[in-house]
């Protein structure tokens, strides 16, 4: 305890609940609210309504929920497959090797994603490759802003896996498939599952990569929400907002218990 | 004798190494490539001749200038932002804990994982011009105008980056902090040092690695940061990965639009850089 008297650690919780309820707390109440206002036109809304969220179920809105699923799904597992796999191969490399390579796997996640977006659309706009104007560029834009986090996840798990387990196994005769399924990737499935959390997240508000490349049959949550704000539609952009949150954080949450479950279940 | 027991290993090469090349083609693919595309997009103009008449008047003009400038000056003052906020909730959250600390840092992590957006459509009902505090200050003051602008303004964004991006500073402070003996802060308590006294000669200089580390990859993202400049759309506040969406989306330049991407990717891995150092340090 840094502060003794009554009278100051009253101050200092003072001024951190002040913090935390303006910077934090009011922006997430205030969409919230607005999510379901039937009207604001004072200082506070007035009315309730739901019908907000009935029509984010329906037309452009339900599509840009599908879209923004099937996107996060999609990219979410290619990353980490490609995350997990380079992890792991970065391993029979060399310390030097090792490194070098690390650091150009995270590389992605420090290009800013509109110059990501550029560059697919640059690069796939011409033949060899034309893919341009389609659903898989979408999912490749955000493949290659998740994968380094995946990466990044899935290494860090392997650096504090000890040793012993792997060593005993091939000690005892395991094949590396073998040992590979039955004791390492076991072994790092939190850090997996807690990865794929993470890319989900991140795709599900990517926003600068995919105004860049999106065909019209293809809205994600966040552009859906930039074309209705920036109509004047701000209640509806609040309710796809709080959908795109609800779903973001339910899916973290429940990641989040999985592998304490798992871990139950074991003991 | 080597020379026998180096025999059997040439005359089976490890195989092994050769794993990582799937994953490193797919990168190369679909990152390395499309980046070289624009650089050789950057460079050759409409005709297919380098054309570096067209690279100089982009870098040399107006637009771009004042977005360097403006990317600059937003992402400095954010990161002092998120360094002060972070710092100070921190503190509290670790060394004056109130019944509830533990959950509003995990309230805070939250946004880590949340669109940066969200924040500013948050706040143009709050701040914006028919917002709550607006709306407010109209009612209870009788006024004609709303009092309050500073939303559409740079300030707006700083403000906005900083509530998103601080949380990157709390969470590596407050795992340097739980490093802290508590008991070293006790004694000098009992001591008589006062408690500035102690954040200054103990805490801080505990936790300055960990400062270091999330302060500049605060600046790095707050360079990249794109929804939130795009969702508050003021005129007098473009950055510069707002420009390439602009030249390349609402322009249709897409020569302008590489060029000032290149200096937009040099300058992120050039903050990259700076962040693996000040991390590496941190670790070791």
């Amino acid at each position: 305890m840094l502060v003794w008297s009554r009278s100051g650690r009253f101050l200092v919780w003072t001024v951190a609940a002040l913090l935390i309820g303006v910077v934090f707390l009011a922006p997430l109440a205030v969409i919230l609210a607005a999510s379901f206002a039937a009207q604001w036109n004072g200082a506070l809304p007035s009315g309730f309504t739901l019908e907000h969220y009935r029509a984010a179920g329906t037309g452009a809105s339900g599509d840009a929920v599908f879209a923004s699923l099937a996107t996060g799904v999609a990219a979410s597992v290619l990353a980490l497959l490609s995350g997990t796999w380079a992890a792991l191969a970065l391993r029979a490399q060399g310390p030097a090797w090792s490194r070098t390579l690390g650091i150009l796997f995270f590389v992605p996640s420090a290009v800013p994603s509109v110059s990501v977006g550029l560059g697919l659309l640059v690069a796939f706009s011409q033949r060899p490759l034309l893919l341009n104007g389609t659903t898989a560029i979408v999912i490749l834009a955000h493949f290659v802003l998740i994968s380094a986090f995946s990466f990044g996840n899935v290494s860090a798990g392997l650096a504090r896996l000890p040793p012993d387990f792997e060593e005993v196994a091939s000690c005892l005769g395991a094949r590396p498939a073998y040992r590979l399924a039955k004791v390492t990737l076991p072994l790092i499935a939190p850090y997996v599952v807690a990865a794929f959390g993470l890319s989900f997240a991140l795709s599900m508000g990517e926003l600068g990569a995919t105004v860049m490349v999106y065909p019209p049959g293809w809205v994600t949550l966040p552009v859906a929400i930039f074309g209705l704000t920036d109509r004047g539609d701000v209640f509806s952009g609040a309710a796809l907002t709080m959908i795109l949150v609800g779903v973001t954080l339910t899916l973290l949450i429940g990641l989040e218990r999985l592998p304490i479950a798992a871990a139950g279940r074991r003991g | 004798m080597s020379d026998l027991a180096a025999a059997p290993a040439a005359a089976r090469p490890n195989l092994n190494g050769l794993w990582v090349a799937p994953p490193l083609i797919v990168l190369a693919l679909s990152f390395l490539y499309p980046l070289a595309l624009i650089a050789r997009s950057a460079v050759l103009g409409e005709t297919g001749a380098p054309d570096w008449s067209g690279v100089l008047a982009t870098l040399d003009s107006r637009p771009f200038l004042n977005a360097l400038l403006n990317t600059g000056e937003i992402a400095v003052a954010s990161t002092a932002g998120c360094l002060a906020l972070g710092l100070a909730l921190a503190l509290i959250l670790a060394f004056v804990p109130f019944p509830g600390a533990p959950l509003a840092a995990r309230l805070i992590d939250t946004f880590i994982a949340l669109p940066t957006f969200l924040i500013t459509l948050a706040f143009t009902f709050l701040y914006g011009s028919a917002g709550i505090l607006n709306g407010a200050l109209t009612q209870g003051f009788g006024l004609a105008e709303p009092p309050v602008h500073f939303l559409y303004s740079a300030w707006g964004v700083i403000l906005a980056e900083v509530t998103v991006y601080s949380p990157f500073v709390l969470r590596p402070l407050l795992a340097a902090f739980s490093l802290i003996d508590q008991s070293q802060i006790e004694v000098a308590g009992l001591l008589g040092a006062r408690p500035w006294r102690i954040v200054r000669s103990v805490i801080l200089p505990a936790a300055l690695p960990a400062a270091i580390a999330g302060g500049s990859l605060c600046l790095l993202l707050t360079v990249n940061e794109f929804g939130i400049v795009l969702f508050i759309g003021a005129k007098g506040v473009i950055t510069l990965p707002l420009l390439i969406y602009d030249k390349a989306i609402q322009e249709s330049d897409y020569q302008a639009a590489c060029v000032i991407a290149i200096v937009n990717v040099a300058l992120s891995l050039g903050l990259f850089g700076l962040y693996r150092v000040a991390a590496r340090r941190l670790g070791g």
